[in-house]
């Protein structure tokens, strides 16, 4: 049901576009500038405003998440990278972290056999489907650097090689589009089909998986089918980063479909789940050191709290005490 | 076989079915179900302790008799969380409900309830977040997830988030770092501003406010025990030993989790502490106003914490010692490691701790001053300064259950496989995915481990169980070992239960058989009693 609103949010998203360019030729200025910038502003104020609102509340314990052996005896072997014990050990596993997605690499899948027996298998699935869609989406972001820069930075040429390399079809087939596509559609089916993650599956779950379909998809038949006059989108693209935006004529809708779900990714980015990017790098968990007994951690909120002293609870034991032959402060 | 703690056969109980239910989680009611929730918290304890909503009332009533204003009170307790601790903001919004902590839940294992999904456990709370604190949430309601704060939801919570033993294990597995104990720990401060405790988290804690231990056990008595078990030792080693109470000048302060001399098999792990202290001739006291390692303050609030916790600092000041040692608990060391030196430090008026028999500074502990006794033991075999005769513990086939706090808070794995590898011949490991930073709760950790709890305890100790029972079947393991008092007492009715056929010790109870004490009679038998010769019948 969830998936299916979302679905429909999607379509109706996507007929927006097409008639707002095929139809009522909206293109200039809605689609092609007033849409893009407000999209990127949405999308760099709501970052800021996102992460400053994180990072304004402090930190006030170091709870870190210990995976591995601490720092302690010299002739212990300790795993600075799953327990940091230094700035530098923290870096490593946030590295890890945010590159490889260390933590989902773990994931077992349980079963529970009759006896009981429980096995606990590996399952590598998730993190290879969340690793085949974060990494062709940055590859796919960074070469479409190629029309907003002039000249085109050299990386962005490699990467395109690179992406191009089995050179199947013209215009040539990127890898990074089919991985994509591909990875998108396991991560929406398996939310899908999976009746545990279906249950905890929300509407804002499905929706960005099918916005981000829909801009593969539509960014591949605009290459492959229709044949976007690449020309002209470097045009606009330069335009606007230059902020003197100009809008070619004869783009044609299909670009602005795609265009427009970037539109809307960029805009809904800071007030969903997807700010988790930005998040990680914030995760007390995972960013503090594990040696909290080394160096202390201070909190800047630490309340002053009532205790019960040590007077006060001899006071109420001290007979007791001096009956049975404890030492006491006062007679 | 079903033991006297539950009358249901463990065959039936592990019957479980994982598929959920056809109706939306929102609109599955709690239902409180005898042997799955814990007892309110009675008034006398929330009065001594000067908290909220002192009253009669328990979880299957109807009315929970909440304050007027607790609507308020909640959302406002909410807002000020959100504002001081940036994990509880960051984890109100970015899981992405990947899944991947579903099934890493013993509770969840255990019952098949979807509701102990990690994700779903924090999505309870998230869903009034939403809907109070985001502006997706107040536009699109339902559609974005999000519910208004009720009375039913504030059940719910009750439920689940005393159905949590805040082991940490999904945070292990979260690509985000998300620490459920994190979220328990913040509903559960939220619970607390309204009255709904435990009585079972919270006993202890009005107990340790006033006679120093979670037990209530007062000085006098604690004096008594000590010597009784020390009776015990010398009964059993002809060794004499004294017991050292609140002893000014001391260079060192022993703390332990009062388990430890309250039941067995902790006791025998008491008296292997005792035999160490007295073999190796530390300079050490006990202190009967800090007689707690343990803190139960984390299983209700931060301020708590610190209340209790600022006894051993205060203490080991006033006594004059240079340094703490502490003894073998779960969650103690959660609270020593990460929260003592910020809460009540800086401990500037302790020296750096340094072993006085092998001259090692312990300079992972330097700042707080506190080192774990398996550092310390692991230390002094490492150095050859205690004889040691393992075939004493020749009978037992032991394996190791990781406690969550130690594993997950701190990371202290090799010290009591180095020390467990030194004082006996037989030691198995449990499956790698149920080990180490992997490891499973008891099932009954975070104030959960009481009677009327008890089908939740079992099935929750499930996984754990399950571990035990591989390693007995394929290589007769019959001794749990692990470091933690909680453990010791919930591990023993889990293994009844579970594998009969295995008893809980700890690693200093496995120390005091093999430690050959000088001046000793020949040892007939191991510290609980039974006869070291021959095998079991």
């Amino acid at each position: 049901m969830r998936a299916l609103y979302s679905f429909c949010a999607v379509l109706l998203l996507g007929l927006f576009a097409y008639f707002g360019v095929a139809v009522w030729g909206l293109q200039d200025p809605l689609f092609a500038i007033v849409f893009p910038y407000a999209a990127f502003g949405l999308f760099a104020l709501g970052m800021v405003y996102r992460v400053l609102k994180w990072a304004r509340s402090p930190v006030p314990f170091a709870i870190a998440t210990t995976c591995g052996q601490q720092k302690s005896l010299p002739w212990i072997k300790a795993n600075p990278i799953e327990n940091p014990c230094c700035t530098a050990s923290v870096i490593g596993r946030m590295a890890l972290e945010v590159l490889l997605f260390r933590s989902l690499f773990r994931n077992t899948r349980m079963e529970l056999r009759s006896g009981p027996r429980l096995i606990y298998g590996g399952n590598k699935y998730l993190w290879l489907g969340a690793m085949a869609f974060h990494w062709t989406f940055l590859i796919i972001l960074l070469r479409h650097f190629r029309f907003f820069t002039e000249p085109v930075p050299a990386f962005v040429n490699i990467l395109q090689s690179l992406d191009g390399f089995f050179q199947i079809g013209v215009p040539i087939l990127y890898l990074s589009g089919v991985i994509l596509a591909a990875a998108l559609s396991y991560l929406f089916l398996r939310r899908l089909l999976d009746p545990k993650v279906r249950y905890i599956s929300l509407a804002a779950d499905y929706f960005p998986l099918l916005l981000l379909l829909g801009i593969a998809l539509s960014g591949l038949v605009m290459r492959h089918f229709t044949k976007v006059d690449i020309v002209k989108v470097k045009e606009l693209a330069m335009g606007l980063v230059s902020l003197h935006p100009t809008v070619p004529e004869g783009i044609g809708a299909p670009f602005y479909l795609h265009l427009f779900f970037v539109c809307v990714l960029l805009a809904y980015f800071p007030f969903s789940k997807l700010v988790h990017m930005g998040g990680i790098f914030l995760s007390p968990t995972r960013n503090l050191r594990g040696d909290s007994r080394r160096h202390r951690h201070v909190n800047p909120w630490n309340p002053h709290v009532e205790v019960h002293t040590y007077e006060e609870w001899e006071d109420e034991f001290r007979d007791k005490m001096k009956a049975a032959g404890l030492p006491v402060e006062r007679e | 076989m079903s033991s006297e703690h539950l009358p249901i056969h463990p065959e039936e109980l592990s019957q479980i079915d994982y598929t959920p239910p056809k109706k939306d989680w929102m609109e599955t009611p709690v239902q409180f179900r005898k042997g799955t929730y814990c007892y309110s918290a009675a008034p006398k304890n929330l009065k001594y302790l000067g908290m909220a909503n002192p009253r009669e009332w328990q979880p299957h009533d109807a009315d929970w008799k909440l304050p007027s204003d607790w609507k308020k009170t909640v959302l406002d307790g909410m807002r000020e969380r959100l504002s001081k601790f940036r994990s509880f903001h960051l984890f109100m919004d970015i899981c992405v409900r990947c899944g991947a902590c579903a099934d890493k839940c013993h509770f969840f294992i255990g019952s098949g309830d979807p509701k102990n999904m990690p994700v779903l456990r924090a999505e309870l709370l998230r869903s009034v977040y939403r809907n109070d604190f985001t502006a997706a949430g107040k536009i699109l309601g339902k559609l974005a997830g999000a519910r208004p704060l009720t009375e039913d939801v504030i059940k719910e919570w009750f439920y689940y988030f005393y159905q949590c033993t805040e082991c940490r294990r999904c945070s292990v597995f979260c690509p985000y770092g998300i620490d459920t104990a994190e979220i328990t720990m913040m509903a559960r401060e939220l619970l607390n501003l309204i009255g709904c405790n435990i009585n079972w988290a919270l006993e202890p804690v009005a107990n340790c406010y006033r006679t120093g231990n979670h037990l209530g056990i007062q000085p006098h008595t604690f004096k008594d025990t000590l010597e009784f078990f020390a009776g015990e030792i010398e009964d059993i080693t002809g060794v004499r030993i004294d017991v050292p109470i609140n002893k000014k000048g001391a260079e060192i302060l022993f703390v332990t989790p009062s388990g430890d001399y309250f039941a067995d098999p902790g006791t025998y792990t008491l008296m292997g502490y005792l035999m160490l202290f007295h073999e190796i001739g530390l300079d050490y006291t006990w202190s009967a106003y800090a007689s707690e390692g343990g803190n139960f303050g984390l299983f209700n609030s931060h301020e708590l914490i610190k209340r209790l916790n600022a006894k051993i600092y205060a203490e080991a000041k006033r006594l004059g010692v240079k340094w703490i040692l502490g003894g073998e608990c779960g969650h103690m060391w959660r609270v020593i490691h990460e929260y003592m030196d910020t809460m009540n430090g800086p401990a500037d008026f302790l020296e750096e701790p340094v072993s006085p028999l092998t001259g090692t500074r312990f300079e992972n502990a330097k700042s707080t001053k506190m080192v774990h006794i398996m550092e310390f033991t692991a230390d002094l075999i490492r150095h050859n300064k205690l004889k040691l005769d393992p075939s004493r513990n020749d009978r037992l086939r032991v394996t190791f259950h990781d406690s969550c706090n130690p594993a997950r808070a701190m990371g202290i794995f090799e010290e009591p496989r180095y020390v467990i590898r030194n004082v006996c011949r037989n030691f198995f490991e449990m499956p790698e995915n149920t080990i180490r930073e992997k490891t499973f709760c008891c099932g009954g950790g975070a104030g959960l481990g009481t009677d009327e709890n008890m089908e939740m305890r079992m099935r929750g100790g499930l996984p754990r169980a399950n571990a035990v029972r591989y390693v007995h079947d394929k290589h007769g393991v019959n001794r749990l070992a692990c470091m933690c008092a909680i453990d010791r007492a919930t591990l023993s009715t889990l293994m009844e239960y579970w594998v009969p056929e295995v008893q809980v010790t700890g690693i200093h109870e496995l120390v005091g058989n093999a430690l050959v004490m000088r001046g000793e009679k020949k040892r007939e038998t191991d510290l609980r009693g039974e006869p070291l010769e021959g095998t079991e019948e």
